[in-house]
Formats: structure tokens, sequence, C-alpha cells
């Protein structure tokens, strides 16, 4: 984890590097949005978690049995549980999809956001010496790209859900008269009331996960620098604050994955909902 | 924080995700809560069902106690009553046998000392005759002498 000093990178260096995706380009991006480029790393953690969260869920699901459940059919059966009461308080509809939405949304952001707990620097390393590979940011949810991928989700279910239940014509309706009221010199005023309202949801819904992970990884590096210095200070400095910090985001990583299922619900729950 | 083609990789893989534990994860999984749910309803109503049926077969079986209580208390008078007229019965009949005993015996006693009468009757009489017969030294003629010796005998 922590480089000896004679060959220590300035700490500067050592940020940025860690902070630079392995792209398909082969280097970094360089514009603030460039669509023709793919962060291989996130998705290879990202598509790996939810593997692992769908594999692990499927196990359950197929031992499944009305008797005496086991422990991870307990584990799963709490989190279904959890879940389905949440949708069932928060949408009031048709929750064959939405509920299962809610499901993955949680145990796949928990699985990603987890991988925080690896050492920051035991995959780029790995992944350096055994692949070749100079970039590697494992934590799919401390990319934007990732969360905002998510929340685009959520928006598109929040269009289908709006027109679905209000039909295309009441939800169109529903854009110019609501938040103020029917009346022809409101309708720019609710007609972008809503825009950035939706625009302010899915936003602050990518953002927000983001911006936690992203900070916590951050963190990680500084404590992870501290102990690069190898000095007695650095090294129980390293130790202490790494593990203060590792032990508070186990709550960060549950509660945010939390935030992020419930978001996704109460959002989908208001295009149940007329205004 | 830039934005690229990620962001749609990743919004299909979430809608792929979603669909996949839509489609085998939460439906097994609801069956199987749901399943339990009725198990343990049944359960409980099974135990409700047990509790009143303890109840009554306790009832019951107070009823049977008090019912073969009373029967073997019915019993027990009667059998007792029985007994004495059993005993009174017995009582009776040895008095009648004892009686009845008695009555022989004393028939009996009657006849033999009559009989020992005659006997000892005939026997003084033989020796009155052989006392006579020393005395007189003389035969007697038993048949001169029978109405003699019968009226002996019937003094004896």
């Amino acid at each position: 984890m922590s480089s000896s000093t004679e060959n220590a990178p300035v700490a500067g260096d050592y940020i940025v590097h860690h902070l630079t995706h392995l792209t398909n380009t082969g280097h970094k991006q360089l514009a603030v949005i460039d669509w023709t480029v793919i962060n291989v790393d996130t998705l290879f953690w990202s598509i790996s978690m939810g593997a692992l969260a769908i594999i692990v869920m499927i196990i359950a699901a197929r031992r499944a049995t009305s008797g005496v459940p086991g422990r991870l059919q307990g584990a799963v059966e709490m989190l279904v549980d959890m879940v389905e009461t949440q949708s069932k308080a928060i949408v009031h509809g048709d929750r064959q999809f939405i509920a299962p939405v809610a499901l993955t949304v949680f145990v796949w952001v928990l699985f990603m956001n987890a991988l925080d707990f690896l050492p920051v620097d035991l995959v780029p390393r790995a992944a350096a010496e055994w692949f070749g590979l100079h970039h590697q940011r494992i934590v799919p949810t401390a990319d934007l790209n990732g969360t905002l991928g998510m929340s685009l989700g959520v928006l598109l279910l929040c269009l289908y859900y709006n027109i679905k239940i209000k039909g295309f014509g009441g939800w169109v309706h529903e854009l110019f008269t609501a938040p103020f009221g029917n009346h022809p010199l409101l309708y720019p005023i609710n007609f972008a009331m809503q825009m950035i309202e939706f625009v302010a949801k899915t936003v602050s819904h990518g953002m927000r996960l983001f911006g936690n992970m992203y900070a916590g990884e951050l963190v990680f590096m500084l404590i992870a620098l501290m102990g690069s210095t190898a000095t007695a200070m650095g090294f129980f400095g390293h130790v202490v604050a790494g593990s203060i910090w590792a032990i508070f985001h186990i709550l960060i990583v549950v509660l945010q994955a939390f935030i992020f299922m419930m978001l996704t619900l109460v959002y989908i729950g208001q295009a149940h909902e007329s205004h | 924080m830039n934005l690229n083609a990620t962001l749609f990789a990743q919004l299909a893989v979430f809608f792929v995700l979603a669909w996949f534990t839509m489609k085998f994860v939460w439906p097994p999984i609801m069956k199987a809560l749901d399943e339990r749910a009725g198990k343990i309803a049944d359960g409980l109503a099974a135990a409700d069902k047990a509790k009143t049926d303890l109840v009554h077969a306790e009832k019951k079986a107070a009823e049977e106690l008090r019912h073969a209580r009373e029967s073997a208390a019915e019993f027990r008078s009667g059998a007792e009553k029985q007994a004495a007229q059993l005993l009174e019965e017995a009582r009776t009949e040895a008095a009648r046998v004892v009686s009845v005993a008695r009555e022989a015996a004393e028939a009996e006693a009657g006849v033999a000392a009559q009989r020992a009468k005659e006997a000892l009757r005939e026997q003084v009489a033989l020796l009155a005759v052989a006392g006579a017969e020393k005395i007189l030294r003389k035969e007697i003629n038993p048949q001169a002498h029978a109405e003699l010796l019968s009226q002996l005998k019937s003094e004896l």
C-alpha cells in the first residue's frame, strides 16, 4: 500500500494518478464531455458487482423455500422484505417492476460502494503488475458516469410511469398546469418549473451518491499518502485515520445505497401521483 | 468529473440488472415469503384451535371423571347392600343348617338311645333269666315262662 520513500510519488501526482480512469482511448479524457470515451474500469467493476449481486440473489432465490430459511436466504429475505415494505409505502400502483428495480439498485450500489473498502493501491497496483494497466479506479459509484447513468435510468422510469399512469395528454397537461395552476399566463412558468424539477432530481440523485463516494475515496487516498511518507508518524496516522475512516465508511456505504434506493422509489412514486 | 459514453453503458446495465431481478430473483423470494406467511398463519390458527380443543377436552374429561365417581359410588353402595344381603342370607342358611343338623343329631341320638335301651332290655332279660336259672337251679322252660319273661321285659 504505502510506497517506500525513494520512489514515493509527489502527492499531487499520486492523487491525480489514482483519479484517472482506464479509458478505451488509452489516455486521460481531456474534454469535460466526450461521448467517444468509455471508462473501461468503471464498466468492468460495475458490471462485475452487478453480476455478483444478481448471482448472490439468484442463489438465494433458487434455494428459497417456505420452510425454515438458511442464513443467506434469511438475509436476502430481510432485504426483499425491507424493499417491499418501502416500495409499498411510497409507490401506489403496480410495483411488479418497481420493487425489483429498488432491490437491484440497493444491492448493486451497496456492492459498488463496498469496493471502497479495498485498499486504494491494491487493485491499481495488481492491474499494473499483472495486466499492464496503468490506471484503475475500482469504485464505479465514484465515477459521475456511473451514478448519473443510474439516475438517468430512474428518470426514464419516471417519464415512462408518468405517461403510463396519466396518459400522454394527461401528463402534458400536468406539465403546463402544475404546480401553480391552470392559467395560460402560468403555462410557461409551470413548464419551466417542471423541467427544472426533473433535471434537479436526476442530477442531484446521481451527484449525491457520486459526491459521497468520490469524497470517501479521496480521503482514503490522502490517508494512504500519509502512510507513504514511511515515517513513524505517517504509519501511525495511516493506521489510526485509516481505521476510523474505514469504520465510518461502512455507514456511508450502506446509507448511500439506501438513500439511492429510497430516492429511486420516491421519484417513481411521484410519477404515480397527480399534482 | 468527466462525462462520457460510460453513462449510457451504465444506463443499459441498470435496466438489464433490474429486468433480471424482476424476472428471476423477486418472484421466487416473494413466493417463498408469502407461502411462509400463509404457513405461519395456518400454524397460529391451528394453535388457537388446539387451545380451544384442549379446554373442551379438559371439560369433557372432568365430566367423565365426575360420572365415573358417581357410578363408582353407586356401585359401591349397591355392592355393600348386596354383601349385607348375602351375609344375611348366609346367616339364616347357616342357622337353618345348624338347626336341621341338630334335629337330625337329636333324632339319631334318640333312636340310638332307644336301640341301646332295647338291647339293654334284652340283655337284662337274659341276665335275669340266667340269674333266675342259677337261683332256681332248675331249667325254666322258656316256652312255659315266656309270658313271665315278656312281662318282665316290659317292666324294665
